[in-house]
């Protein structure tokens, strides 16, 4: 039974150096009181440069990745992550100091607007932000440019309607945009239709956060009717854009009445989740709201790009600098690659994989709702001995990241999954024959499921003890 | 633990009662719903709290839970054990795991609890749904 | 198309099993008149060759490579190790998902937990993050966190703090209840004004928020901040721009600070004109269960053996959704690794000489511009790595201009956040400087006339 690896200050030995610096070419003379200056780091580690490798080697066999094999993570759109796009990212010549003079980086702001231009193509609305560095982040600056409109109307209101079904991040931003949540149920079909709308629609209401197509899988097929509504109550409707990998090249949204709405760029576009980030979230808008998109942004004037800072109704700004300028990079780059002959494809293959593991799933699971679903579909554990945890934990066993679990909320046991365009039928065969056999394994041999995963590097791990006797860092001498 | 002398609430509170004063907790289906308790965030001693506030929050592993204040008062005392031991909670739930006491102000409201038959009856409601 | 691996084939195979004709079936529930719309507004595809060529075109009309640089004022070019590039860009770091299923992600979480131990190493408060989006959210963050806390709603600015970071911090605050309050730098000696500190100072405060080393390159006293706040139970909250400072100057745990909140862009990040970037954000116990952001804790797994999980996941939005203490949910996890593995190969020593490096070399610089006419330093010691120059014949706009016809960007223009400031030059040193690159500098700003 192996330990992990050892941690980084376990390996640290006393004169080992990884660093390849040269001698110091100026006199040690501080200008510096010695009372701000600190005498050393203690305890940070000491390691040569063959042992560090070493050391992350071991780290990266730990990891399953998307490069290994699928992720079929509903909600997260895990696509593959081209290699040329990350070549071109770390070209030297965009490497720019963010304060470098405009006519120096001409190159870049290029860039920017030509990202801008592919988003507004792709989704009809009038203008990007490019600044935002997550969904979440563009969530809250999309309610804060609603929340400024509408203060610029005389009245900013004060609630946000947020379907039960929604992502934690959408209640949470528009919290902290100063907005009080109403939550509305999803209908019998899994959406939300105008009659089951209009109850809670008066002139308290800011707007409405709708994700589309929802987190069911479903195409919320109301939202035209929903955005006529709620303009005629002076409201607005915000669209999350994190499923938008059914919709691209099919339906523009700014078609269908949203008025805001955000991208994630480490979804629909490719570019690497890192583990966890960084991301990029882009937030478009319909006209009347443009003057109130953060600063900065860059724009094209006669031929040539320059950077507005000032705009005298913005929210302000949200971010340093510009944006995640290196994952809009990337995601430029698959734009292109793509191009017109392919973007519809995208989705068209990605619905299609969705729907073929449901069509073949719903016969090993039971499926919530019957209504038509676009690029990712969800499960429940009805009817099933063993709970969704331990369906995950087995798939672990046999080499496969599991489906989101246990969101949405209004499913019991929730199982989403979404394979995503980038999936061959091969793949999708193997993960339906995987889940097939665990389900199987759970009515005649549930021990397996329950004692998994029993093939990974560890375990079960105990997260009631993490969270009860938090330790969040090493020190020395200490051990759990 | 004799149950029959405690009086409970809908969302799964129970009641001690001493006098004027009430020890209060969660009760077993409770802490079994939420799963191991890894964290308690307790009023402080002095709070007034009218009946259906929050007056405290359990968090487990993957959930909070509020905890409403079954009648009007104020609070005068809180556990102190479930700072270094939340687990208190699901092993005691009706002793050491208690969560805090309360002055209560308005007797009429003990009216609105239940017993522990009609306690019992109301857990057998929610189990046939 | 290389990214799409179905083939026609396949495409027909799976329109028989889910029993239909053709994809439009699979769209009908999106309206008739606006679905399938025409896709002339986008360009055609570019082929692998082409789109390298395409952007190679697009990187030639950059021209800042041609310069040696002192850009700095929140972002600062560092030399970034190789093994560090080589270890990061591995498809087993780089591309999986968020570690949810811990069993298959202890690489990410083991890293990220090293990470988090040496931010706290560096700044001596025990509790880190596994990252916030960069240093002005962060910023904004540690604001939001203090209020929080102290359930006070009065928040003191220092006028010091980088322009960029404060308008962060209002945008975030804008509506909620949190009352702004600015408090003013004395100019003499470019440092928080104690009087005015003061003055502002009181019992519905929650915290100070001051950047040290600050925008004009002065590191505040922070004992004497720290004690001053503290008298009205208030948070001292540390603000870093340039995270190689922690690596030279005095961790803020020794003078009692609380909070310490910034961006850690200069840990082995490429300046990639402004992002991604990796805001940190540390503080003292007490303000565990109210932090944002995702955390990686240790623990045990069912057969004894240590492991990782993130943890303390109910102060988050996936749980508590609007009462969570964040909206945050993807980080910068890939950068927080990034700088993991560049603290590591630097080392202790490696981290410490270029952090010095950083300074001296700026302290070379100043006692060198003594001499010089053009220009005078306007604050003389007490500077990190960033330094002020008064431009004493015409404006600092004029000074760059003649510079970067020499082939030096000589330093941001405050005019660049300060209209009204047209005189005025922040240069910054990095440990990358050679001696003849500053010598270069001091002969070119002498030849001004």
């Amino acid at each position: 039974m192996n330990q992990l690896p050892p941690l980084i200050f376990e390996l640290s030995r006393e004169g080992k150096i990884g660093h390849g610096l040269g001698a110091r070419n100026v006199p040690d003379e501080p200008a510096l009181d010695p009372g701000q200056i600190r005498g050393g780091i203690t305890d940070f580690p000491q390691v040569s440069e063959v042992e560090i490798v070493r050391h992350y080697m071991a780290l990266a066999r730990l990891n399953y990745s998307l490069d290994d094999g699928l992720y079929p993570l509903g909600s997260c759109t895990m696509k593959y992550n081209p290699k040329i796009n990350e070549k071109l990212a770390a070209a030297e010549d965009f490497q720019a100091h963010p304060y470098a003079p405009h006519d120096l980086v001409q190159g870049n702001l290029e860039l920017l607007v030509r990202m801008e231009e592919w988003l507004v193509a792709l989704t009809g609305m009038a203008g990007f932000t490019l600044t935002p560095a997550a969904g979440a982040h563009g969530e809250f600056t999309g309610m804060l440019v609603i929340r400024k409109y509408l203060q610029s109307k005389g009245d900013p209101r004060h609630v946000v309607l947020i379907p039960d079904s929604a992502h934690g991040t959408n209640p949470s931003s528009a919290h902290f945009a100063g907005y009080d949540i109403r939550e509305i149920p999803s209908n019998t079909e899994g959406i939300i239709d105008v009659d089951g709308l209009r109850p809670f629609l008066d002139k308290d209401v800011a707007a409405l956060m709708m994700t589309n197509p929802n987190t069911l899988g479903i195409f919320e097929k109301n939202i035209t009717a929903i955005a006529a509504a709620l303009h005629d109550n002076g409201s607005l409707l915000y669209m999350d854009g994190a499923n938008m990998n059914a919709l691209l090249g099919i339906v523009r949204p700014g078609d269908l009445g949203v008025d805001v709405m955000h991208m994630n760029l480490h979804k629909t576009f490719s570019t690497p989740h890192g583990g966890g980030g960084p991301g990029s979230g882009p937030v478009g808008v319909a006209a009347q709201l443009l003057p109130f998109l953060p600063v900065p942004r860059a724009v094209k004037e006669n031929g040539r790009y320059r950077v507005v800072y000032d705009s005298p109704q913005t929210i302000g700004r949200v971010k340093n600098f510009y944006g995640q300028f290196l994952v809009i990079i990337r995601a430029l780059a698959y734009l292109c690659s793509l191009g017109r002959e392919n973007v519809r494809r995208v989705a068209e293959d990605a619905v299609l994989n969705a729907n073929y593991l449901r069509h073949k799933l719903q016969g090993v699971l039971d499926l919530p709702y019957a209504t038509d679903t676009l690029h990712e579909v969800v499960f429940s554990d009805k009817n099933l001995p063993v709970k969704t945890l331990d369906i995950a934990k087995r798939l672990l066993d046999h080499g496969l990241h599991p489906f989101t679990i246990y969101f949405p909320l209004i499913v019991h046991g929730a199982m989403m999954i979404e394979p995503t365009e980038t999936e061959s039928k091969e793949t999708l065969d193997e993960f339906i024959a995987v889940m097939e056999k665990i389900v199987r394994e759970a009515r005649e041999n549930p021990e397996l499921l329950l004692q998994a995963p029993q093939q990974t590097p560890v375990r079960r791990l105990d997260e009631t003890l993490a969270a009860r006797k938090p330790v969040l860092r090493w020190r020395k001498g200490e051990d759990l | 633990m004799a149950l029959e002398n405690l009086l409970f609430t809908k969302e799964h509170e129970w009641l001690r009662m001493d006098g004027d004063i009430a020890a209060v907790g969660i009760t077993e289906y409770a802490q079994h719903e939420l799963g191991d308790v890894v964290y308690v965030e307790l009023p402080a001693p002095g709070k007034e709290v009218k009946k259906g506030d929050p007056a405290a929050n359990i968090e487990s592993v993957k959930a909070v839970s509020d905890v409403f204040s079954p009648l009007s008062g104020t609070v005068t005392e809180v556990n102190g054990k479930l700072g270094n031991n939340p687990e208190l909670v699901n092993q005691e739930p009706y002793g050491d795991g208690f969560l805090f006491k309360m002055k209560f102000k308005q007797p009429d409201e003990l009216k609105e609890l239940l017993d522990q038959k009609k306690y019992e009856e109301y857990l057998q409601g929610i189990a046939g749904e | 198309m290389r990214y799409l691996p179905l083939t026609d084939t396949a495409r027909e195979e799976i329109k028989k099993t889910i029993g239909i004709d053709g994809i439009e079936e699979l769209f009908k529930s999106i309206p008739k008149d606006k679905s399938f719309f025409s896709l002339n507004a986008i360009p055609a595809a570019l082929s692998e060759p082409e789109l390298i060529a395409d952007f190679k075109a697009m990187a030639r009309k950059n021209q800042f490579g041609d310069y040696l640089s002192f850009l700095g004022a929140g972002a600062c070019a560092h030399f970034i190790p190789e093994v560090v590039s080589y270890l990061s860009a591995k498809g087993e770091f780089l591309t999986p998902y968020t570690p949810y299923q811990p069993e298959i992600s202890q690489g990410s979480l083991q890293a990220i937990f090293e990470y988090q131990t040496m931010m706290s190493m560096l700044t001596g408060l025990p509790v880190a993050n596994a990252s916030l989006y960069d240093g002005g959210t962060a910023a904004a963050e540690a604001v939001l966190l203090a209020v929080r806390k102290s359930g006070r709603a009065r928040v003191l600015l220092a006028e010091s703090l980088h322009p960029e970071y404060a308008a962060i911090i209002r945008t975030y605050a804008q509506n909620l209840p949190i009352e702004l309050v600015t408090v003013t730098l004395d100019k003499k000696n470019g440092r928080i004004d104690s009087h005015d500190l003061q003055a502002k100072l009181n019992g519905q405060t929650a915290a100070l928020v001051f950047q040290s080393p600050n925008f004009l390159g002065q590191v505040e006293d922070s004992a004497l901040l720290a004690s001053t706040v503290h008298s009205q139970q208030a948070y001292a909250v540390q603000v870093v721009t340039e995270a190689m400072s922690l690596g030279y100057l005095r961790p803020a745990s020794d003078f009692a600070v609380d909070i310490v909140a910034g961006e850690a862009q200069s840990f082995g990040l490429s300046l990639g004109f402004g992002g991604p970037y990796l805001g940190f954000l540390t503080a003292s116990e007490e303000f565990l269960r109210q932090f944002p952001g995702r955390i990686v804790g240790q623990t045990k797994d069912l057969d004894g053996k240590r492991g990782y999980v993130l943890t303390l996941s109910t102060r988050e939005q996936h749980i508590k959704r609007e009462k969570a203490t964040s909206n945050i949910c993807s980080n910068e996890a890939w950068c927080a690794l990034r700088a993991g593995m560049y603290l590591a190969t630097m080392g202790r020593d490696g981290l410490a000489r270029a952090a010095a490096d950083c300074h001296l070399h700026a302290a070379y610089f100043v006692r060198a511009a003594a001499k010089l006419t053009p220009i005078e330093v306007v604050y003389k010691r007490n500077f990190y790595n960033d330094v002020l120059l008064e431009i004493k014949k015409g404006t600092a706009a004029e000074f760059l201009a003649k510079l970067q016809k020499k082939g030096v960007l000589a330093g941001v223009s405050l005019a660049w956040f300060y209209p009204e400031v047209t005189r005025r030059v922040l240069l910054s040193f990095s440990e990358v400087h050679r001696r003849e690159d500053i010598d270069r500098l001091l002969r070119l700003i002498g030849e001004c006339a």
